[in-house]
Order: C-alpha cells, then structure tokens, then sequence
C-alpha cells in the first residue's frame, strides 16, 4: 500500500439495487396520483425521471401556487447524502459558502465551482442530523461529488431515489400541512427542517421552495409517496390545493429571481467552451463567495478574478409592454450590443414584462435603461419591438408572506 | 532565533532537494534540509548490502548530472571524482558472439557495415535532438495562458530550439518523437542484438515496451545529458555526498533521521512542517523533494487542496516497473565468450526487441517478466572500496516487475529473484557458485526504502503528457504549486528522473523569483 492510500476512501453506493439504467426512463413514485391529473397528457424530462409539464392549464397552476396552493413533484432533483466526521470540512471545501453557519435543522443555498472557479451547479444543502447533510441541486454530480471525497473521512450516497419529495408552495400551504395534522409547523422559520411522524414513518418537511412564496418542501420514503399525496390533496382540497406543472413553477421562480442552470448559466461540466461558463459573480452571487475559508474549490480563482473583474453582470430587467422577452438581445440606449435575456416572461403578480438578463460588465447598474429587441408573432406574422427596459434592485414579486413566522392561517 | 520568513525546509534529501539546497543557501535563504533516512542521497546513495559489499542502492550510472551543477557547485573541489568514465555498452549475446557499442561506432556480432554506417547516423539524429531536450532541461516549463513575458519568453525558446534544428531535422524529430522505438530502430538498422540493445534506451525504468508510444521520447530524454556513462568513486552515493557537502558549505543544515509527517498550513498557505516526533519547524517556504503524490496526497493532504487540481494528481502515472539486484561476488564472473576486460562495461541482456517486448508483455497483465531484460554493471572492477579485495559486486536493472503484481511481491520475490539468476547465469553460467549474498529490490521495496510512489524511479512516468508544463500536472509544473510557500523540485516535476539536478536548480530559481507573500 501506498503512502497516501489511508487518505482515500471509497464512497459506499451500491448499484446492484439500482435499476434504473434498465429502463429508459422513471415514472416518479407519485405517478398513479400525476397521471390521472394530467389531462393534457404531457410529459417533460428531468434527468431519468418523466416531470408534467402542465397538467391542465399553467396559468391556473401558477394562480394555484399565488393565491391558494400547488404541489409540485421534486423527486428527480438530485439529492446527495454527506456523512462522516468529514462531512462539514468536505462540504466547505466543495461549496463557495461557509458551511459552518448552516446549524443543525436549516438549509442553506450555495454555488459550487471547479478549480477554474466556474460554477457547476447551484442548490441546497440540509444539515440534517449531526455530521449529516443533504445536498440538493437539479444537475446530477455523482463523479464530482465522488472526486472531491478525496482525503475526506465522508460517505458520500447517491440517494436522489431513496426520497420522494414534494414541494407545497403558496398562501394556503402552512394551512393545509396543518390540516393534515403536522403540529406546530405555523412555528417553522424559513430555511428551518422539522421531523413529523406520519403512516409510521417519517416525514421531513423544510420551510424551503422555488418560488418565492410560502411554501414547504416534504421528503418521504417512496413506498409512502402516494398516501402522503392523498392526504396533502385531502387536507388541501377546501384550501384550493392543485397540482403544478414545470412551465408554473418556471414563471414563478423568474418572478422570485431565481436562477436556474440550463438558463441563467451553463453547468460547468456540461460546457464545451470554457468561456461560456459563469463565476458566482457573474451570476450575481459573490455574496455566496467566502475568502475567509482558506481553500475551496475555485478559490484561486475567484481571488483573481475579485482582483481583475468579473466580465458579465446578471440583472432583473423590468420591460415596457407586454411581450415577454424570451432570448432577446439587449442593447445599449445607443444600440451597442450588450447581452442577452436568459429568461423572460410576462409577470401576472408584478403586471410587468419581465427578464433575467446576462450583460457585459461594467453595464448593469440599477436604474440603468437598456433597449430590448423582442420578435413576437401575430397569426404566423413577425414583429419587433426594441422596447425599453430598465435595471431594477431587489425582487420582481416578494410577499411578506414568504419570511412571515408564524404565517397567516387560512 | 530563525527568521521564519527567510528560512526555507526542504523535505528530503535527494539529490534534486541537495542542489536546491545550495542554490538557496547560496542566495542568503536560511535552508534546513529534513531527510528520513539515515544517510543523505535519496535514490543516489550507495550502501552496504552484505559485510563489506558496497553498491548504489537505486541508480547505478551517472549519465545526466547537469554540468552547470558541477561547475556552480564546484562537486569536484567536495570529493567527486570517477571511477569510470565514457563507458561502452556491451549487448550479450546467448551465442557468446557479444555486440560492443562505443559511441556511433560498433564492433563484434559480425555486425554489417550497412549497420554501421546507420549508427553514425542514428547517433548523429538522436543526439541533435537530445541536445533540443537538453536546453528544455535547464528552463523553468512556460506556463499556457499567461500574458507573462517570462512566459512567452520560456515557449517561444522552446519552439525556436526545434524550429532551430532546421526543415529536415525538424520534420524527423516531430515525426519520430511521438512514435515508438520499435519502429525507429526497425527503419533504421539490420542486426537484432543491436536493435535489442538500442530499444532499452528507450524503457529502462518505466512502464513501456519497445512497441509503447514514448519509448523514442524516452531514449531522446535519457541521452539528453550530452554525456557519456560514468560510474562515480564510491558509488552514486558519492555524488549526493558532494551535494551534501556543497549545501553545507553554503550554508544549509542537513538534518538526516529526521522524518517528515505534514506540512502544516496556516490560512492559505504552507506554514512548515511537522516531524515524526511531533516537532513542528515553522518555515516562510517549504519545498518537497517528495515526489508529486507522497506531497499533496500523503504530507498536505487532499483536503488542502482544490479537488480538481488533488484529481490530477491521484492520476499521474506513476507504477514502477523496475526491480534492482545486488549481487556480492566472491570472484570476478565470467561470461560466456566475453573477453574479461569487457566486464567493466555496461552488459545488456536485450538480445532482440520482440525478447524485451515480450518482456513487457507480461507486465501489462500485472505479471513479471519470465525473460527478463537487464542492464548490468560491475563496479568494483574500477573501484576497490566497494567489495573485499578479490570479490565483486554486480547490480543490476531488471525489467520487467510490476509494482502491482498480481500474485504480490511477498510470495512471488523469492522466484523473481530466482528466474533472475538463471537468465544472468544463461550468459554466466558459473555465477550462482560465486554468489555471497543476493538482494533484490523490487518496486515495493523500492517504495518503502526510497519513500517513492510505487517505487517509480522517475516520481511519475516519462512522457509526453507528464513533460514539460505537464510535469507533474499543469498549475504544479513550474515547481510553485496552487499553495502558496509550497514548491516541488524533485524528479516529478520538469524535467524528470534519472540523477540531473536541473529540477532541484529550476526550483531554487523559481523559490528566489517568487516574491514572499508572508501571511497573507
């Protein structure tokens, strides 16, 4: 045996009871209860896992989720499990941020770079028990993850379908978790994991979500995947409760600001051009970025590139009219080409034009008016509108309902 | 009291951490050098392996030490001197009707004079292009994608030296220096022994077989010392002795039996390090003569490190392939139709290229070879301090012995070491009645003894892809490495193994070119 073999240590996942590679593709464990649901029988992708992407009308998903609740199905989000002694220095030394200050019970959201100090994928880490954590993000990692075990007394387990996972999101939702009899959850704070008993088993529910609103994700153990969705639906059915698709939740998560990989940046392993990736200050998350850490993945890097400057800026524009922006162009007010709208849409909360938009640094500044070239289409017949937009600070949409402990009862 | 600032550990005492130890000292630094074995040297000692039987442990032929090193660190005036020098190579033939090469010229084996002629041609190729490596060998590697002048200054002398060599060499050392030796030799020459013999330039302490890609770039790496074989007085341990003796007298402290266990960080920078006794000795630089794993993997620890950077790491090539025997001789063997004052030469058992591929063939699947290919010398011939008088002591190179074999060393040494035996006594069949004591090294031994990453000689494969500023691995290949106050300047790093120094003197430059951060 090598010198430094007693430094390495092998991740313990067994494949053998994994089958997915056999099939194509995973229907989730909530399937029997989405199926009959979804009446327009359209099915997206979420990695190996079949996500609708409406179930009746998006727009009344979307209404669902603002002024009553909606349930939307998180289980194809890949979900990691950190544990060991190792488990916190590991993860400090994955992620941008400071590990240390998300306490036992909380979540915490990151970035995480490669040595170049790119960002690979954006998500949240649960620090579930003592020396155990989970790690949550829509892009699968399992070699990167496996990589950086490296000298870390961690295991490190795949168990993205070990969980079935719900979010609940919107006014009603603290209303209707009650009604199905989780106490106290009305004292749960943001970012906070409370344990419930439930049909015997265990249901962890986080006071977290993808929408800027109020809501709740809950975590379960598959085989009680379809009797927590009957009795959330049950609990639910006078608190408007319905099911939401991908195409809601992406208009709710723009009106909230969130980025997205795939959108707002490509993951870094997935990039061919390298300079097509973006830094955590590209994206606007410098403040996910800690120095104090003496080594992280990417901190070289991103020191450097504090020094010399970051080339992009992301921004929240607000447009005139009414044509969502999809992939437009942004130009100065002088028509000096400056970005490109990464994701855009016609707000029904904020009555604006909305957009999240990549722009060469240094422009960017909030108040700073840019032109946006938008094509739409009337009836198969073209225009475009150059229409004016401007940086705006904070969120398009930020109920007071989203941080409110305990929330209103409903 | 030690300005911690000024005072610089350097982790072992090879001869690569020796020079740098001068180089530093002599540039007004405050160096301590801490050696874990009880001698300084590394793999460039020599040592008694039976009452009164000396030998060089590991290296056995000095055929690379930069001579700007001699000269600077005046190794002469310290005690170093030789016992053989321009040696011949003698190819050993099964019928006795041996090959002598010296030079580009040859003589014996009814050699054709077609063959001849393409020696002085091979050599006058081989050796233009090695003088190409040669001038890579004392640059610190240009790093890629810099705006550095120092940078663009390193690439564009590099691509001058081989846009120097003119259109037609040009052309055959990019064409040849990627392929594999096999071919070259196959193109060029008629008469197996020589092919044979040729061909171990080419893989003698690797993981490649005449047929492997490298094996030219190998061959051209080796011979890039632009100088004979030698054999120093003493054995190799007598050039780390002068080594030695030049850092002291410049002014740095050698500490031997005093290993190292951690470097020690202090925010985002190395700090010191950490004895076997817990002692802890806090420096501004450390600088590991380690090689590449045993530093980041084994003394700072993967954790230290970015992931990306500690991956590349874990994945340089570094198996040993390479198994040494010592024999002590009580009288001078004998060799089947060799005239007596050959025995002095460097012997080579390589009959053809297919016997040394086969060789390796074994190898690949994790087994020793069963015909194994060796280098040979007898040192005492020229040099009475290393046997009693009368007795001899012959060692030699053996290939091929996988560091991962698969049956595992501990049962299969004592039948390597036979299997060994009876291929030496094919060719000098009286010299098991002559044996005193035998050693053989294996790379596992080689590991342990020398505190090498699978007993690799060179601290990681010689190629292409690990040359240059990929030497280790790219953001560790100009001896800094992503920790600040860490340096590397053993044979891992540019420009390789074999006993050169040029690494040790590179990363004394670039330890003095680096402006001293402090604690930031």
């Amino acid at each position: 045996m090598s010198e430094f073999s007693r430094h390495e240590k092998t991740a313990a996942i067994d494949f053998s009871t994994k089958a997915h590679y056999k099939t194509k593709v995973f229907p989730s464990p909530f399937y029997s209860r989405q199926e009959p649901l979804n009446h327009l029988k359209e099915w997206g992708r979420w990695a190996d896992y079949l996500s609708p992407v409406a179930y009746t009308c998006s727009a009344m998903e979307y209404f669902a989720c603002r002024n009553a609740c909606a349930v939307f199905d998180l289980t194809p989000m890949s979900k990691y499990r950190i544990s060991g002694i190792d488990a916190l220095p590991y993860l400090n030394r994955l992620v941008t941020r400071d590990v240390s200050k998300i306490n036992m019970g909380r979540v915490g959201y990151s970035v995480w770079c490669g040595d170049d100090g790119r960002v690979i994928d954006d998500g949240t880490i649960f620090h579930l028990h003592e020396n155990e954590y989970r790690l949550c993000s829509q892009e699968r990692h399992l070699d990167w993850l496996l990589t950086n075990t490296a000298g870390f007394d961690v295991t490190l387990e795949e168990e993205t379908h070990d969980v079935a996972a719900l979010a609940l999101q919107g006014p009603t939702s603290c209303a209707t978790l009650r009604k199905m009899g989780l106490e106290d959850v009305e004292g749960m704070k943001p970012f906070d994991i409370r344990y419930f008993s439930f049909e015997n088993t265990q249901l962890m529910v986080s006071r977290t979500g993808f929408t800027g609103d109020l809501g709740y994700e809950l975590w379960i153990d598959p085989e009680h995947a379809e009797i927590l969705w009957d009795r959330l639906f049950e609990a639910g059915e006078h608190h408007g409760i319905q099911a939401m698709g991908d195409e809601a939740l992406t208009l709710l998560r723009v009106e909230a600001g969130f980025i997205q990989a795939g959108h707002e940046f490509m993951p870094a392993h997935e990039t061919v051009r390298s300079s097509h990736t973006r830094s955590p200050f590209e994206l606007g998350l410098g403040w996910l970025v800690d120095f104090k850490k003496p080594n992280f993945n990417g901190r070289k890097a991103l020191l450097t590139e504090k020094k010399s400057g970051h080339r992009y800026n992301l921004v929240k524009l607000d447009i005139d009219g009414n044509k969502p922006a999809n992939d437009s162009y942004v130009f100065t007010t002088k028509k000096k080409f400056v970005g490109t709208v990464t994701s855009a849409t016609w707000s029904p909360s904020a009555k604006a034009s909305i957009a999240l938009a990549t722009l060469e640094a240094p422009h960017g500044k909030p108040g700073e008016e840019f032109l946006v070239e938008i094509y739409y289409q009337k009836e198969l017949k073209w225009s475009r509108v150059m229409a004016r937009a401007r940086v705006i600070e904070g969120v398009f949409y930020n109920p007071p309902r989203r941080r409110l402990t305990p929330p209103a009862d409903f | 009291m030690t300005d911690t600032r000024n005072h610089v550990v350097i982790i072992g005492a090879g001869h690569n951490g020796l020079v740098c130890a001068a180089y530093l000292a002599r540039a007004g630094k405050q160096v301590t050098v801490l050696e874990a074995a009880e001698q300084p040297g590394g793999a460039a000692i020599t040592r008694e392996f039976a009452p009164g039987y000396k030998v060089s442990a590991a290296a056995h032929l000095l055929y690379m030490l930069d001579k700007n090193i001699s000269k600077e660190l005046s190794l002469e005036a310290s005690g170093l001197c030789f016992s053989q020098q321009d040696m011949k190579t003698t190819a050993l033939a099964q019928d006795g009707n041996h090959l002598v090469i010296a030079g580009d010229s040859l003589q014996g084996a009814d050699i054709s004079s077609k063959d001849q002629a393409a020696m002085k041609e091979y050599r006058r190729f081989m050796d233009r292009f090695a003088g190409t490596f040669n001038r890579l060998n004392n640059r610190i590697p240009p790093r890629i994608g810099t705006r550095d002048s120092s940078d663009w200054m390193s690439l564009g002398k590099t691509a001058l030296d081989i846009r120097r060599l003119g259109r037609d060499d040009m052309r055959e050392f990019l064409r040849i220096a990627g392929i594999n030796i096999y071919d070259v030799l196959q193109e060029n020459f008629e008469h197996p022994l020589l092919k044979g013999a040729l061909s171990m330039d080419g893989i003698l302490g690797t993981h490649l077989g005449p047929r492997s890609n490298n094996s030219v770039f190998c061959a051209l790496h080796r011979l890039s010392g632009l100088q004979g074989m030698a054999i120093p007085r003493g054995g190799m341990g007598a050039v780390s002795d002068a080594l030695a003796k030049a850092a002291a007298k410049a002014g740095a402290t050698i500490r031997t039996s005093t290993a190292v266990t951690r470097i020690l960080m202090e925010g985002d920078h190395s700090c010191g390090v950490e004895l076997f006794d817990g002692e802890k000795i806090a420096a501004g630089t450390v600088v590991s003569n380690a090689d590449p794993k045993t530093t980041f993997l084994g003394l700072l620890g993967a954790r230290n490190l970015e992931a990306g950077f500690a991956r590349k790491i874990q994945n340089i090539r570094m198996r040993g392939n390479t198994a040494k025997l010592h024999l002590a001789l009580d009288g001078l063997p004998e060799f089947s139709g060799l005239d007596p004052k050959r025995l002095s030469d460097r012997l080579l058992i390589a009959p053809d290229m297919e016997y040394v591929d086969r060789a390796f063939d074994n190898a690949k699947y994790g087994e020793y070879s069963v015909k194994p290919v060796a280098e040979i010398t007898i040192p005492s011939l020229q040099d009475d301090s290393l046997a009693p008088a009368g007795s001899h002591v012959l060692s030699a190179v053996v290939q091929y012995a996988p560091y991962q074999l698969k049956a595992g060393w501990q049962e299969e040494k004592e039948s390597f070491t036979n299997l060994v035996l009876d291929t030496l006594a094919e060719y000098a069949p009286g010299i098991r009645e002559q044996l005193v004591h035998q050693e053989l090294l294996t790379p596992v031994d080689i590991e342990r003894e020398f505190r090498i990453t699978g007993g690799h000689w060179h601290h990681g494969e010689l190629a292409m892809d690990q040359f240059l500023m990929l030497r280790p691995v790219p953001h560790a290949a100009q001896y800094a490495s992503p920790v600040n106050g860490l340096f590397l300047c053993g044979a891992g790093s540019h420009p390789g193994g074999g006993v050169m120094g040029s690494a040790g003197r590179n990363a004394a430059q670039a330890v003095l070119a680096t402006k001293q951060t402090g604690g930031e």
